[in-house]
C-alpha cells in the first residue's frame, strides 16, 4: 500500500471521503515525517514553522464528518510560504524586518481554502520576500532540495516545493514573480502553476512586483492544483486587479484531446545557455505532441529575448515602494535606543534586510528616480506592452508556448549565491509569462542523465489554466502507465 | 520699486465620503486615536486598496463646479516618501494623468471680478497625524484615524495678484465645496488646507526680474493665510534690495508660517526638496470616466454662488455687496430667497433682515442658519414683514417680535395676538396719548414754539413710551405737529 504521505490530494479525499481514514492520522502524518526529518543530519528545512493547531483542526474536521458536516475539501492539509498571511500566524517572508508580525487578517485565498474545509499546516522556507531563485537568502537558512540534499530547490518557493516533494504536505500555495513557483518545481519534480494574473485574489500576499506577483499552487499532480484553483480562483472585492474568472468546473479535469493543438517552440529558449539534458527532454515531449496528433512549429519570438532585463528593472522599482512600508514604525522589528527618527529607520531597514534586498530596493529606487526613470522604468513598461502584444498575437495562431522552466538543473547549494547575474539568469525562460499575465505550468518530465529533475514549462493564452492542467493530466496519464 | 505680486494656490480639501479613499473604514473627524483602522489604512504587509466610487463622483462634480476638463481615462500613483505618518510609505496620489484639468474661478476682488485658471484637481488620499509629547520621555505617537481619507488637491495658475485676492480665492472654492456638499471646509480642524507659492516681479527699466519662488505652508486660518503673504511680500522686497536674488538661481524654497510672530521661516532649500519616485500604482486599475456619465453629473450640480450672484442682481434687483453676503452660504441665499415669496414688498428689505437681524441672531446664538430657521422657517419672516407694510405693527415692534418669534418657535401672528401688540393707529385714541404726552411736557412745548423743532422727537419717544411702542409712528408725529400748533 502507498503510504499516506506519499498520495496526491485527491487520493485522500477520496480516502477520508470513505472515511478509511481520519483527518488527525493524516495531518499527524505529515506532522511526523517533519519531525523525522528534522533529525537528518541534513534537514531539508522546509518549514519555518508547523502549526501545531492543525492537529485540533483534524479533531473538529473529523467531528465534522461524522455529523455529517463535512465541507468539500473538510481536512485536507495544505502549507503555506511565508509571505502569504494567515490571521492569528506569523509572517515574515523569511526576512529579518518582519520578525515577530502576527497577521491579524487571512489571505483570500487561504480564506477560501480553509473555508472549504483546508487545515494550514505550516509555514514554507522562502528567498526573503520572494527575490531569489535559490531559497537560499533566508534569516532561516537554505531549504535542500529532497532529491538531493547538497542542491538547492529552486526559489523563491523552495520551501513549498521540498515539502510536497518530500511528503511533507500533499499541496502547497507559493508565490510567483518571475518563475518563483515554476522553477522550484522543476528542480523537486512537483507540478507548479503560475496562474493567470488575475486569477488568484493578491489580498493577503505580501508585494514584491504588484504588476507581476501571483499566488502559485505546487503539487504531485496538475488534478489537485485543479482541485485547489476550483475553490481559490474567482474576483475578490479587496482585490481591484483580480479578475471575475470562474474555475469551479474546471475539477475534475476533463478528458483533453491532444490532436489538432497548435504548440510552438521558441527558438529563443532553446538556444545557448539551456542545459543539453533539460533541451533534449523539452524536445522529447514535443514528440509526445506529434505523436498524439498536435502541430510542433519552432520560430522565433525575439522580443523573448527582452524578457529577463525588464523584468529586473519592473520588479525591483515595485518592490523599492511596496517594501517602504518596513520602517519599524507599526509592526515586525525596530532596531531600540536610536537617537532619532532616522537613526531608527537607517538601523532598522540596515538591519532588517538581507543583501539581495537591499540589491533590489537600491535598484529600484534608481530605475524611478527624476533623470533615469525615462531610460528605464518607462522604456522598460513600453517593451513590457511590446512584449503583451507579441505573446497575444503567438496565442492568435498557437494554443501552446512549449520551452524549459529553468535552462539548467538544480545546482549546488552556494554556487551562486554571491553571483547575482547568475543567479538573474536561470530565470529566462520563465519571467514572460508573468509580464505577459498569462498562465504557465512547469511540468515534471523525468530526470537528466545525471539523474536531476527536469521540468517543462507550458505556456496558455490568459485564463486558460485549464487547457494547461488538461494537457498536463494526459501526459501525466501516460506517464505513469 | 515697482512689482507685481505673483501667487498660485495648492488647497487640499478633505472630502466626505462615508468611507475612507481606499478601504471601508468610516471617514469621519477624529475619534480615540487608532480606532478607525484596518489591514489598508494600516498598510499592513500584503493589503490592497480599493478605490472608493464616491470620490471619483465628488472629485467629477468639484471639476465641473469649477469648469474643468474631466479626462475620459485616469489612474493613481505611487508618491513615494517615508514619514512614521504615512503608513506605506508612499501616498496613493495623481502624477501625470489627473482627473480634471484646465478649470477656473472667478472670483469677487476690489477691483470686480477675477479669473483665477485651474491647473488641475486630482484625488489623493490624506495622512495620519504625528502626535509628539512634550513631557520627558520625549516619545512620539501616531494616530492613523486620517491615514486614507480622501482629498482633492486643486492646483491654481499663479494668477492671483494679492493676499486679499488669495483669501478670496480660497474661500469661493470653500463656498463651492460647501455648495456641493462634498466638504465641510473646516480649516481649524483642517478638512480645508492651503500652500501658497508666492514671489515678486520686480520691474526696473524695461527689465523684469523674477525673485525666488517660496512655498508658504502652515496658514492654519483665512487670517493666518492673509498675515503670512503680506509677510511674505515686506520680506521678498526687503531681500530683494538688499540680495537681488533671482527665481533662476535659488528655485524655491519652503517656508512656514509662525502664528506667534506673524512671520514666516525656512523649513528648506531646493537642493533638499524631495525626489518622490513617482509611478503609476499598480494596485488599481486606470479609471474609464464615460463621458455620458460626465453629462449626467451635471445635471446633479446645484446652482453655484457664480451663477447665483447673477441671477440675485437679475432677478431680485440686489446691489452687489447685499448678494456677497448672502451667498457665503448657500442656505443663507436660500432663505433668503422662500422668505422674498412670502413677501409682497422690496426683496431689499428681506435682504436688509437676513444679513442684519438674523446675521446677528447667528452670531450671538452661534447657530448655523439651518438651526435657525427649523424654529423661524424663512415664510414666518415674510409674513413679519408684510404686517410692517400694512401698518399692523411697527419696525420696532418687528424686531421685539422677531427675537420671541426665535425664543418661542412661534408665528408673528400667534405673537401679536398673544402680546396685544397690534399697532394703536386709531386716531381718537392716539390723540388723547398725546394731549397727555404734550401736558405732561409744558417746558418742551414752550421750546418747540420758540423754534426748537429737534424737540420733536424726544416728544414722539414719549408716546411710544407711553403706549409700550405700540403707537403708529407716522400718525403719532401727525398728530404731535398738529397739537402744538394749537
Ligand atoms: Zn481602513
Amino acid at each position: 500500500m502507498k503510504e499516506l504521505i506519499g498520495m496526491s490530494l485527491s487520493e485522500l479525499k477520496e480516502k477520508l471521503d470513505k472515511k478509511e481514514m481520519s483527518t488527525v492520522e493524516l495531518v499527524r502524518a505529515y506532522l511526523d515525517a517533519f519531525e523525522a526529518d528534522r533529525k537528518h543530519e541534513k534537514p531539508l528545512n522546509g518549514y519555518i514553522e508547523v502549526f501545531r493547531d492543525s492537529i485540533e483542526k483534524a479533531e473538529k474536521a473529523d467531528e465534522a464528518r461524522v455529523r455529517g458536516s463535512a465541507r468539500p475539501l473538510e481536512g485536507l492539509p495544505f502549507a503555506v510560504k511565508d509571505n502569504i498571511v494567515i490571521k492569528g500566524k506569523h509572517a515574515t517572508c523569511a526576512s529579518g524586518v518582519l520578525k515577530g508580525f502576527c497577521s491579524p487578517y487571512s489571505a483570500t485565498v487561504v480564506k477560501r481554502l480553509v473555508d472549504a474545509g483546508m487545515i494550514p499546516l505550516g509555514r514554507t522556507n522562502m528567498d526573503e520576500f520572494g527575490m531569489g531563485s535559490s531559497c537560499e537568502y533566508s534569516i532561516y537558512g537554505a531549504t535542500r532540495n529532497p532529491v538531493d540534499r547538497d542542491l538547492t530547490p529552486g526559489g523563491s518557493s523552495g520551501g513549498s516545493a521540498a515539502v510536497v516533494a518530500s511528503g511533507q504536505a500533499p499541496v502547497a500555495l507559493g508565490t510567483e514573480t518571475g518563475g518563483s513557483v515554476r522553477t522550484p518545481a522543476s528542480y523537486c519534480g512537483v507540478y507548479g502553476l503560475k496562474p493567470s494574473y488575475g486569477t488568484l485574489s493578491r489580498y493577503g500576499v505580501v508585494a514584491y512586483g504588484s504588476s507581476l506577483d501571483q499566488i502559485g499552487i505546487l503539487a504531485k499532480t496538475p488534478q489537485d492544483i485543479a482541485l485547489m484553483l476550483s475553490f481559490a480562483a474567482g474576483a475578490d472585492p479587496h482585490d481591484m486587479t483580480s479578475a471575475p474568472t470562474n474555475f469551479t468546473n474546471c475539477s475534475p479535469l476533463k478528458e483533453r484531446d491532444i490532436k489538432g493543438l497548435k504548440v510552438l517552440l521558441p527558438t529563443e529558449f532553446l538556444g545557448e545557455g539551456i542545459d543539453p539534458g533539460i533541451k533534449q527532454k523539452v524536445e522529447s515531449f514535443a514528440q509526445w505532441f506529434k505523436k498524439n496528433g498536435a502541430q510542433v512549429d519552432t520560430d522565433s519570438v525575439p522580443i523573448l529575448q527582452a524578457a529577463v532585463a525588464i523584468y529586473y528593472i519592473i520588479a525591483p522599482a515595485e518592490a523599492s515602494s511596496n517594501l517602504a512600508r518596513y520602517d519599524g514604525v507599526r509592526y515586525g522589528n525596530r532596531v531600540r535606543q536610536t537617537a532619532n527618527l532616522e537613526e531608527m529607520y537607517v538601523k532598522t531597514r540596515s538591519e532588517g534586510f538581507g543583501k539581495e534586498v537591499k540589491r533590489r530596493i537600491f535598484i529600484g529606487n534608481y530605475v524611478l528616480s527624476s533623470g533615469y526613470y525615462d531610460a528605464y522604468y518607462k522604456k522598460a513598461m513600453q517593451v513590457r506592452t511590446l512584449l503583451r502584444r507579441e505573446i497575444e498575437k503567438v496565442f492568435s495562431k498557437y494554443d501552446l508556448i512549449l520551452s524549459p522552466t529553468s535552462p539548467c538543473p538544480p545546482f549546488k547549494l552556494g554556487e551562486k549565491v554571491d553571483d547575482p547575474l547568475a543567479m538573474y539568469l536561470t530565470d529566462i525562460c520563465t519571467t514572460f509569462s508573468n509580464l505577459a499575465l498569462i498562465p504557465s505550468l512547469s511540468v515534471p518530465v523525468g530526470t537528466t542523465g545525471a539523474g536531476l529533475p527536469v521540468g517543462v514549462q507550458l505556456a496558455g493564452n490568459r485564463f486558460r489554466e485549464d487547457l494547461l492542467l488538461e494537457v498536463a493530466a494526459m501526459y501525466h496519464k501516460e506517464g505513469s502507465r | 520699486m515697482k512689482y507685481d505680486v505673483v501667487i498660485g494656490c495648492e488647497v487640499h480639501v478633505q472630502l466626505l465620503t462615508e468611507t475612507k479613499a481606499f478601504c471601508s473604514c468610516r471617514n469621519t473627524f477624529g475619534g480615540e486615536p487608532n480606532t478607525r483602522l484596518c489591514p489598508v489604512c494600516t498598510g499592513l504587509p500584503g493589503a490592497l486598496p480599493v478605490a472608493n466610487q464616491t470620490l471619483v463622483e465628488y472629485a467629477v462634480l468639484a471639476g465641473l463646479a469649477m469648469n474643468c476638463t474631466i479626462v475620459p481615462v485616469t489612474k493613481f500613483d505611487r508618491k513615494n516618501y517615508i514619514y512614521p505618518d504615512m503608513p506605506k510609505g508612499y501616498q496613493i496620489s495623481q502624477f501625470d494623468m489627473p482627473i480634471c484639468e484646465k478649470g477656473f474661478l472667478e472670483i469677487d476682488t476690489d477691483g470686480g471680478l477675477k479669473k483665477i485658471r485651474i491647473i488641475r484637481i486630482h484625488m489623493e488620499e490624506d495622512a495620519g497625524k504625528n502626535i509628539h509629547t512634550e513631557d520627558r520621555s520625549g516619545l512620539s505617537h501616531v494616530d492613523l484615524n486620517r491615514a486614507g481619507t480622501p482629498l482633492l488637491e486643486i492646483v491654481s495658475e499663479p494668477d492671483i495678484r494679492s493676499p486679499d485676492d488669495a483669501v478670496a480665492y480660497v474661500q469661493s472654492i470653500k463656498h463651492i465645496m460647501e455648495y456641493l456638499k462634498i466638504s465641510d471646509c473646516n480649516m481649524e480642524e483642517g478638512s480645508l488646507r492651503c500652500d501658497a507659492n508666492i514671489n515678486l516681479w520686480v520691474y526696473e527699466g524695461d527689465k523684469k526680474y523674477a525673485t525666488p519662488i517660496v512655498e508658504i505652508k502652515n496658514m492654519n486660518s483665512f487670517k493666518a493665510m492673509k498675515a503670512a503673504l503680506e509677510y511674505e511680500i515686506l520680506r521678498q522686497k526687503e531681500e530683494w534690495t538688499t540680495k537681488r536674488l533671482l527665481l533662476k538661481d535659488v528655485g524655491k524654497v519652503t517656508r512656514g508660517y509662525q502664528e506667534k510672530t506673524q512671520s514666516t521661516i525656512l523649513q528648506r532649500h531646493k537642493e533638499e526638496s524631495a525626489e518622490y519616485r513617482y509611478f503609476p500604482e499598480p494596485d488599481l486599475k486606470p479609471i474609464l470616466i464615460d463621458p455620458a456619465w460626465v453629462e449626467s453629473m451635471k445635471s446633479r450640480l446645484p446652482e453655484l454662488p457664480a451663477q447665483k450672484r447673477k441671477r440675485f442682481a437679475e432677478e431680485w434687483g440686489l446691489p452687489e455687496l447685499d448678494i456677497g453676503k448672502l451667498l457665503v452660504d448657500a442656505e443663507l441665499a436660500h432663505y433668503f430667497e422662500a422668505a422674498c415669496k412670502e413677501y409682497k414688498g422690496e426683496p431689499k428689505k428681506v435682504a436688509n433682515w437676513v444679513i442684519t437681524e438674523i446675521g446677528n441672531m447667528l452670531n450671538k446664538e452661534s447657530i448655523t442658519i439651518i438651526q435657525f430657521r427649523e424654529k423661524v422657517p424663512p415664510e414666518s419672516l415674510g409674513e413679519l414683514l408684510n404686517r410692517i407694510d400694512s401698518g399692523v405693527i411697527s419696525g420696532k415692534m418687528a424686531k421685539g417680535i422677531f427675537s420671541d418669534m426665535w425664543a418661542e418657535g412661534k408665528t408673528p401672528e400667534q405673537i401679536i395676538n398673544e402680546k396685544g401688540l397690534k399697532q394703536i393707529d386709531d386716531q381718537e385714541s392716539l390723540k388723547d396719548i398725546v394731549r397727555e404726552v404734550l401736558d405732561q411736557n409744558p417746558k418742551t412745548v414752550e421750546d418747540y414754539k420758540n423754534g426748537k423743532e429737534n424737540v420733536l422727537s424726544f416728544l414722539m419717544g414719549q408716546v411710544m413710551k407711553a403706549t409700550r411702542g405700540k403707537a403708529n409712528p407716522r400718525l403719532s408725529q401727525d398728530l404731535l405737529k398738529e397739537l402744538l400748533q394749537k
